[in-house]
């Protein structure tokens, strides 16, 4: 490996103090074995190929029931599977922990695709409240618009709306890309910790308001700044990254990325242990 | 007759708590007048030049174009030595010295996305067994 080094002298982290600082108590601490094998999937998951196809008509079926048929065709070895007539179905596609091409020919109504960690979705139409709530990993696509609380508590992996969002997008995200190439609408980037929401359009009021932390790219124009959002310098990395994120969305591939506002938490909000006292000061 | 005050001599280590002036603060730290406790700069974009090859195994595996939710993936330090956080697990997850590391950051990032792929995906992850005693169906 080139570039080993063990340097003596202190680096800017641990001059930061970043290496000593102690959270006892607070995570468990397991060590790498370094002997690991090379595994792409988690343990127990099915053994899917993403050549063999097929279709699944929900028309007659609970969202329950299609959510079992589906994870009774990846015990099959399905790899592709083609949903016809979500006609709108509520929680469709939740809980799938395994690699998978899905594809919902339709719209679908709250809570679809939720808590999924792998998959590679693509929706034909619309999606109702809080689509892909908690993703782990993966990538949603969405061809048309999406109701409000798009992408809540998003972990990881990327979401996709290639038409506009409602309210609160990307609220209480924790990591992963939410990409939008219209619109979005009041409080986007709401309490984000982590992560990073790209719009391509405009944003309604309140924009990123009481973010902890966390990366918003705007393209058009902005309602107003929320509490403690604040500008930032759009760097070449940024520039780079953008580019090459919007050509993996297939939307906006032309769009000049370099006239996009960087907006970033300003940190005030940051230790909400520290502000509590001079809040109970406040309220009394 | 006064009582006599007797303190209990308390085994447990205080936490080292930080304070402004005593280490080398970013400019936002200076600001806002407290330390910032990350242990790793967590909107680092991935520098996708700095690839490995087993992430590129991976990330066509699964069928993506990039590195997906690793991209929030950094190496951080559990107790001064380099670690990866397992969001899984819920835990750091100690790199051992046996394995060198490279003094850059991007370099660093990608390691410990790779190390932490084969980490969760190991049929020794605890989850494993946590799954195998509480799965309902």
């Amino acid at each position: 490996m080139a570039n080993i080094k063990n340097p003596e002298t202190k680096t800017k982290a641990q001059s930061m103090g970043m290496h000593t600082e102690v959270l006892t108590g607070r995570t468990q601490q397991k060590f790498f074995n370094p002997d690991e094998a090379e595994n792409f999937y988690y343990f127990g998951t099915y053994d899917v190929d993403f050549n063999k196809r097929t279709d699944l008509d929900v028309k007659d079926m609970t969202a329950p029931e299609a959510n079992k048929e589906i994870d009774n065709l990846m015990s099959q070895g399905y790899g592709t599977i083609v949903i016809k007539n979500p006609q709108g179905k509520h929680s469709l596609g939740v809980g799938i922990l395994n690699k998978l091409n899905l594809i919902f020919e339709g719209s679908l109504g709250y809570f679809g695709m939720g808590s999924c960690d792998g998959p590679t979705v693509r929706i034909n139409g619309r999606v109702g409240w809080s689509c892909a709530e908690n993703l782990m990993a993966g990538k949603v696509v969405i061809g048309k618009n999406a109701g409000s609380c798009f992408g809540a508590a998003v972990r990881g992996g990327d979401l996709i709306c290639k038409g506009s969002v409602g309210a609160r997008t990307g609220i209480d995200m924790k990591g992963g890309t939410i990409i939008v190439g219209g619109d979005a609408g009041a409080f986007t980037g709401f309490m984000m910790q982590r992560g990073r929401i790209i719009i391509l359009g405009d944003v309604g009021i309140n924009l990123g308001d009481s973010m902890y932390d966390g990366t918003i790219f705007i393209g058009g124009k902005i309602g107003s700044y929320g509490s403690d959002a604040v500008d930032a310098e759009l760097t070449k990395n940024d520039q780079d990254w953008l580019k090459r994120k919007l050509k993996v969305a297939e939307i906006g591939e032309n769009f000049d990325v370099s006239k996009m506002k960087k907006i970033v938490a300003g940190k005030k909000l940051w230790n909400y242990d520290n502000l509590e006292p001079h809040e109970k000061k406040g309220a009394i | 007759m006064a009582k006599k005050k007797t303190k209990a001599k308390s085994k447990v280590k205080k936490e080292k708590k930080l304070k402004l002036g005593t280490f080398k603060e970013t400019a936002r730290e200076k600001l806002i007048g407290q330390h910032i406790g990350y242990r790793y700069d967590v909107n680092l974009l991935p520098d996708y030049k700095k690839i490995t090859p087993f992430l590129k195994k991976y990330i066509e595996a699964m069928g993506w174009d990039d590195l997906n939710w690793l991209e929030d993936i950094h190496m951080g330090y559990e107790e001064d030595r380099p670690a990866v956080f397992c969001r899984n697990a819920n835990g750091w997850v100690t790199i051992p010295k046996s394995i060198k590391l490279p003094d850059n950051q991007q370099d660093r990032d990608m390691i410990a996305r790779e190390l932490l792929v084969k980490f969760q995906m190991s049929p020794k992850h605890p989850l494993v067994d946590l799954k195998k005693a509480y799965l309902k169906f």
